[in-house]
C-alpha cells in the first residue's frame, strides 16, 4: 500500500509544492517511508536542471550503508569532471544534502550517453533531467522532505508525488518514487500496486539498452513507458499498452513537460479518486487527499478498469 | 454433533410454541426466553427519538471522535443526527445498531457507515472504497457515487447509489438489495452468495464472476460475463419488484425495467456438485 497523488492546472501557475505537500500528508498513513516530489516548475526553460545523488540518506529507517561522507565529495568531483567532458556547461550548482545536488546546465547532446556516463561513477544516480521537472525524494514524510529541500515556494503547473510503504525492496532514495522516465527529459512516474512480470519485462528492456538503477517493481513503468516512447509512441499510447504489457496490480501516474497522465489496471484493484474541472485536475488514492487542497464540497469518482486519461496544462 | 432431545421442564416460551426441543452439546443453542426479557440487552443500541434532532460538525475531529460523538447523541436519544463537513474521512457513521436518521452533508472516506444494522443514511455527496460493508440492516442512500467494493458482504437492508459506482460491487454479498443508478465496474457481484444487485447502467469485465447464488440485474451493456455467471429470463415477479424497489429508491422513474438483463449463478462449479455432504468429506 502506497499513497499516490497528482494535480495539474491547466492554463495558469499555482503554488505545486505546497498543495502536493499538503495531499501527500494525506496520505501519509499509506506510507511513511519516504515520499516523493515531481515537480513541473516555472523554470525558464531554457537550461537543463540536473538533480542527482551521490550517496544515500542513513538517518532513521534507512537500509542503506553508512559511507564516510568525504567519499560524498569525491564523487561530486568526479561528476564535475565527467560533466566537463561531455560539454555540458554547469551554470549554477546547489548542495541540497550531503549526497544530493541540484544544476542547471546546458547540455545539447543525446541524453541516455550522458546518463550512462554520469551514472557510471560509483554510487552516484541521476534522479532527473528536465527543462522543468524538479525531481525531490527522500526519506520521511511530505513535511519532513518539503522543508529539508526548501519546495514550499515552488510554483509550477503540474506535479505528481508518492508516499511510500516499502514492501519488495529498501527503506532507500534510490527505491523511492518518482522514478525518472530514463532518458528523456521531464518524464516521471509514481505507482501504487505490485507488477508480477517485472524480471521478464526488466530482461527484455536491458537488452535493449535500457537502465534501471534499483529493483523496485515500480520503475519497470517509467522505463517501460519511456522505451515505448523512444520507438515513437505518444505517451497516451504507451500507456494503453502498459495495460496488457505490465502484469499485477497497479493505479500509476505519469507527468511530462506539458502533461498528467492515469492508467488503472483491469482488475482495478488499486484506488483512485479523481476531481476534475475546467482549471484543475486534482487526483489520489484517497479522497482526503483532494479535500486536503479542495475544502468545499466537489464530485469525485473512480475511473473504471483499464482506464487511461491524459491531461494537457 | 448435538444431541437433540426433548426438554423435561416447559418454559413460557415452550408453552407459547415458539421452541419445544433444546440442543445440547457443543453446539447448544440459546433461545431468546420471555421470562428473562427484562435481562435482554442488545449492547450499543438505544432508544431515540427521531424528532430529536442536531446538526455534528465533524470538521475538526478523527473519525473515532466523531464516531464516538455520534453515539453519545444517540444515548441522550437524538434520532436525526446531521453530519456536517465529513470532508471524505474515513470510517463515519459505523457500527450503528439501532433505527436512527443519519444524514451526512458532503462526502465519505472509505468504510464510510459499515457494519450498521437499522439506521436510515442519506450521504449528499460522494462515499470511499467499501461503503456500507456488513450492513445487516437499514437504508443508505448515495446522492453520488461510489467507490469500489460497494457494499462488500452486505447481509440484508437497501444500499442505493444514485451514480456510477467501482469495481467489485457486492462482493461476497449475502442478502439484501444494492442499487445503482449508473455504471458500475469490473467484477460485479463476484463471489456473491445471496440478495439482489440492480444496475440501471453498463458494467464492465467479469460480471458475477464465481457467484454462488443470488441475482444480478443489468439495465446497459454488459462487458463480460465471469465464470459461472450465466443469463435467465426476467419474468413478471422480478420485472414487479424491480419497479417496486426503484421506486422506494427515487430513482429510474422512466426506466424500462422489462428489458433488463437477469445474471444468476450457473452452478456449475465444484461445491454444486451432486455428492451428499458425507460423500463429499470422504472425497476431501
Amino acid at each position: 500500500m502506497c499513497g499516490i497523488a497528482g494535480l495539474i492546472h491547466r492554463g495558469k501557475s499555482s503554488n505545486v509544492g505546497n498543495e502536493l505537500q499538503a495531499m501527500l500528508q494525506a496520505l501519509k498513513h499509506r506510507g511513511p517511508d519516504s515520499t516523493g516530489y515531481a515537480l513541473y516548475a516555472d523554470n525558464d526553460g531554457e537550461n537543463f536542471i540536473l538533480r542527482f545523488k551521490v550517496g544515500e540518506n542513513v538517518g532513521e529507517g534507512s537500509s542503506s550503508i553508512n559511507e564516510d561522507e568525504s567519499v560524498y565529495d569525491k564523487r561530486k568531483e568526479l561528476v564535475d569532471d565527467m560533466l566537463k567532458n561531455l560539454g555540458a556547461k554547469v551554470l549554477k550548482e546547489e548542495k541540497l544534502t550531503p549526497y544530493s545536488y541540484r544544476y542547471e546546465m546546458k547540455y545539447d547532446d543525446d541524453l541516455m550517453d550522458f546518463s550512462k556516463k554520469i551514472e557510471s561513477i560509483e554510487s552516484v544516480e541521476i534522479l532527473s533531467i528536465g527543462k522543468s521537472l524538479e525531481l525531490i525524494k527522500d526519506l520521511g514524510d511530505a513535511k519532513v522532505v518539503l522543508d529539508r529541500y526548501d519546495l514550499g515556494k515552488v510554483t509550477g503547473t503540474h506535479a505528481i508525488g508518492h508516499a511510500r510503504m516499502a514492501t519488495e525492496s529498501g527503506v532507500d532514495i534510490k527505491s523511492a518514487h518518482p522514478f525518472w522516465g530514463y532518458p528523456f527529459s521531464d518524464v516521471s512516474v509514481v505507482h501504487n500496486g505490485q507488477l508480477t512480470n517485472y524480471w521478464n519485462n526488466r530482461r527484455v528492456l536491458e537488452n535493449k539498452g535500457m537502465r534501471f538503477m534499483s529493483e523496485c517493481d515500480s520503475e519497470l513503468i517509467a522505463v517501460y513507458l519511456a522505451e515505448k516512447m523512444r520507438n515513437g509512441a505518444t505517451l497516451e499510447e504507451g500507456m494503453k499498452d502498459s495495460l496488457s504489457g505490465l502484469d499485477g496490480v497497479f493505479t500509476y501516474f505519469v507527468a511530462t513537460k506539458d502533461s498528467l497522465g492515469m492508467a488503472k489496471d483491469t482488475m482495478a484493484a488499486k484506488p483512485l479518486v479523481l476531481y476534475e474541472s475546467d482549471d484543475l485536475v486534482a487526483m489520489g488514492s484517497e479522497e482526503i487527499a483532494i479535500r486536503s487542497i479542495l475544502p468545499h464540497e466537489i464530485d469525485t469518482y473512480d475511473p473504471f478498469d483499464g482506464e487511461v486519461k491524459v491531461w494537457q496544462i | 454433533m448435538a444431541n437433540l432431545k426433548t426438554t423435561e421442564k416447559k418454559t413460557k416460551a415452550q408453552s407459547m410454541g415458539l421452541h419445544s426441543e433444546v440442543l445440547t452439546g457443543k453446539t447448544q443453542q440459546k433461545f431468546f426466553n420471555p421470562d428473562e426479557a427484562e435481562n435482554f440487552y442488545y449492547w450499543g443500541t438505544y432508544d431515540v427519538d427521531f424528532n430529536k434532532r442536531i446538526d455534528l460538525d465533524v470538521n475538526d475531529l478523527d473519525c473515532k471522535e466523531a464516531n464516538k460523538k455520534i453515539d453519545e447523541l444517540m444515548s441522550q436519544g437524538y434520532g436525526t443526527i446531521v453530519i456536517k463537513n465529513p470532508q471524505g474521512k474515513h470510517s463515519l457513521g459505523v457500527g450503528v445498531l439501532n433505527k436512527l436518521n443519519l444524514i451526512f452533508e458532503g462526502s465519505l472516506g472509505y468504510f464510510g457507515v459499515g457494519s450498521i444494522d437499522g439506521p436510515t443514511v442519506r450521504i449528499n455527496g460522494r462515499v470511499g472504497w467499501s461503503c456500507a460493508e456488513n450492513m445487516m440492516a437499514g437504508k443508505v442512500v448515495i446522492e453520488k457515487n461510489a467507490g469500489s467494493c460497494f457494499g462488500a458482504a452486505v447481509r440484508g437492508g437497501d444500499l442505493i447509489c444514485k451514480g456510477s459506482v467501482g469495481a467489485r460491487t457486492g462482493i461476497d454479498q449475502k442478502g439484501g438489495t444494492i442499487i445503482v443508478g449508473g455504471d458500475a465496474g469490473a467484477f460485479t457481484g463476484f463471489m456473491m452468495q445471496r440478495g439482489r444487485i440492480i444496475i440501471l447502467g453498463d458494467v464492465g469485465i467479469n460480471l458475477g464472476d464465481s457467484m454462488y447464488d443470488g441475482t444480478i440485474y443489468v439495465g446497459g451493456k454488459i462487458g463480460s460475463f465471469g465464470s459461472d455467471a450465466i443469463e435467465s429470463p426476467m419474468t413478471k415477479s422480478d420485472i414487479d419488484w424491480i419497479k417496486r424497489k426503484l421506486k422506494v429508491a427515487e430513482i429510474g422513474e422512466n426506466f424500462d425495467v422489462s428489458k433488463m438483463t437477469k445474471v444468476v449463478a450457473g452452478k456449475k462449479l465444484w461445491n454444486y456438485d451432486a455428492l451428499e455432504p458425507t460423500e463429499k468429506k470422504g472425497a476431501i
